[in-house]
């Protein structure tokens, strides 16, 4: 007897429930689905990962984006050990290598504490490069990036109108 | 009993008036090819990787750091195998260098390097003894491969040109000098330099 009135009751909020809200059509998108990342492979199938891009290993020192920007680094870096025990890096860029090796000597920011205080030796909290420094590879960027170097938008788009308050 | 190993104690001393000097002769011979093939085969047979890998200090230690360098994994599918590297080709200075390693299966028995922690302090003291090797012989097994006489330099990049053109070319430096922990974790650096300025000042 209970369980007759309780399924009654269920059925008439079950009833009452779905004549209310009827459950939303899922809308389905003129274009097919699209992913930065995955293309337009669906979600429920592998995408074909692209190539690995090659690193630039031209040896030609780069430019930088903006001031303080750590330079990125102009070859590659395969293989390189950089761990408590060795520092490959250090192998060339080390002040008493460089003279021999040519290549660019640590920067003496890196000889200083976060108290400011100069070693005589390398920096603990520098002492792994790829914190800062990366290789770089000719790839498509995945999104739009519109920075630009403080001096550029100083200089760049000279006296212009300025623009009408109210649009962002 | 005694009369027995009398008997054949006389064979053996005397051969040649129970034996015919041509048996004698050709017998030698054969057994010679026996021995010296057998002997031949089992010591290939110790420069194998399934033989220098069937231990845990070199299967989870140097041989899995191997995997993952140029020397095992790369675009072409040629490799190195540890004898490339560690044993030399002459056969002389193979001998040499398998008597020397009689030392590593002593530190087998004695499980010198049996854990990871232990092969760790003990890594330093075995690179030096490679390095200090391939120093010595011109890193004569890493030219075994890598020919100098077929390397073409302008195929390689800018920074490889000028250290070969400066340090190669003119013999200052041999491949060792630049090219270590190429196929294996490098140990303690800073102690390695400690170490080879001590060797430096030391007087010879």
């Amino acid at each position: 007897m209970r369980s007759l009135t309780m399924f009654i009751a269920f059925i008439s909020v079950s009833l009452f429930v779905f004549s209310q809200a009827a459950p939303a059509q899922p809308v389905i998108p003129a274009e097919p689905f699209h992913d930065a990342m995955r293309g337009t492979t669906p979600i429920d199938e592998e995408a074909k990962p692209p190539l690995i891009a090659p690193t630039e290993n031209k040896d030609v020192i780069r430019g930088r984006a903006y001031a303080q920007q750590p330079p990125t680094i102009p070859h590659k870096i395969d293989g390189y050990q950089l761990d408590k025990d060795a520092n490959r890096c250090l192998a060339c860029h080390a002040r008493s290598r460089a003279a021999d090796s040519g290549a660019v000597p640590v920067g003496i920011s890196h000889y200083l504490t976060r108290d400011d205080l100069t070693l005589g030796s390398l920096s603990p909290r520098r002492y792994f490069c790829t914190q800062c420094h990366v290789p770089q590879a000719d790839a498509k960027p995945l999104v739009g990036n519109t920075f630009t170097d403080v001096e550029d938008v100083r200089v760049a788009p000279g006296p212009s109108a300025p623009q009408s308050p109210g649009k962002k | 009993m005694f009369r027995l190993i009398k008997r054949y104690w006389q064979t053996i001393n005397r051969p040649s008036t129970y034996y015919s000097l041509g048996f004698l002769t050709l017998g030698g011979f054969i057994a010679g090819v026996v021995f010296w093939g057998a002997f031949n085969t089992a010591l290939e047979m110790t420069s194998t990787e399934a033989f220098c890998t069937g231990c845990h200090e070199m299967h989870d230690n140097t041989f899995a750091e191997l995997k993952t360098t140029i020397h095992y994994s790369n675009r072409s599918g040629v490799r190195a195998i540890c004898s490339d590297c560690h044993v030399p080709h002459n056969w002389t200075d193979k001998i040499a260098r398998k008597m020397q390693a009689s030392k590593e299966v002593w530190a087998k028995v004695f499980g010198t390097v049996n854990t990871r922690e232990k092969f760790q302090d003990k890594r330093l003291e075995l690179a030096e003894h490679e390095w200090r090797r391939f120093k010595a012989n011109n890193s004569l097994e890493c030219r075994n491969c890598h020919s100098f006489e077929s390397m073409d330099f302008t195929r390689q990049s800018p920074r490889a040109q000028n250290a070969h053109q400066r340090f190669l070319v003119t013999g200052e430096k041999t491949c060792i000098d630049c090219h270590k922990g190429i196929a294996h974790e490098l140990p303690n650096m800073t102690q390695a330099m400690r170490d080879q300025q001590l060797r430096d000042a030391r007087p010879k």
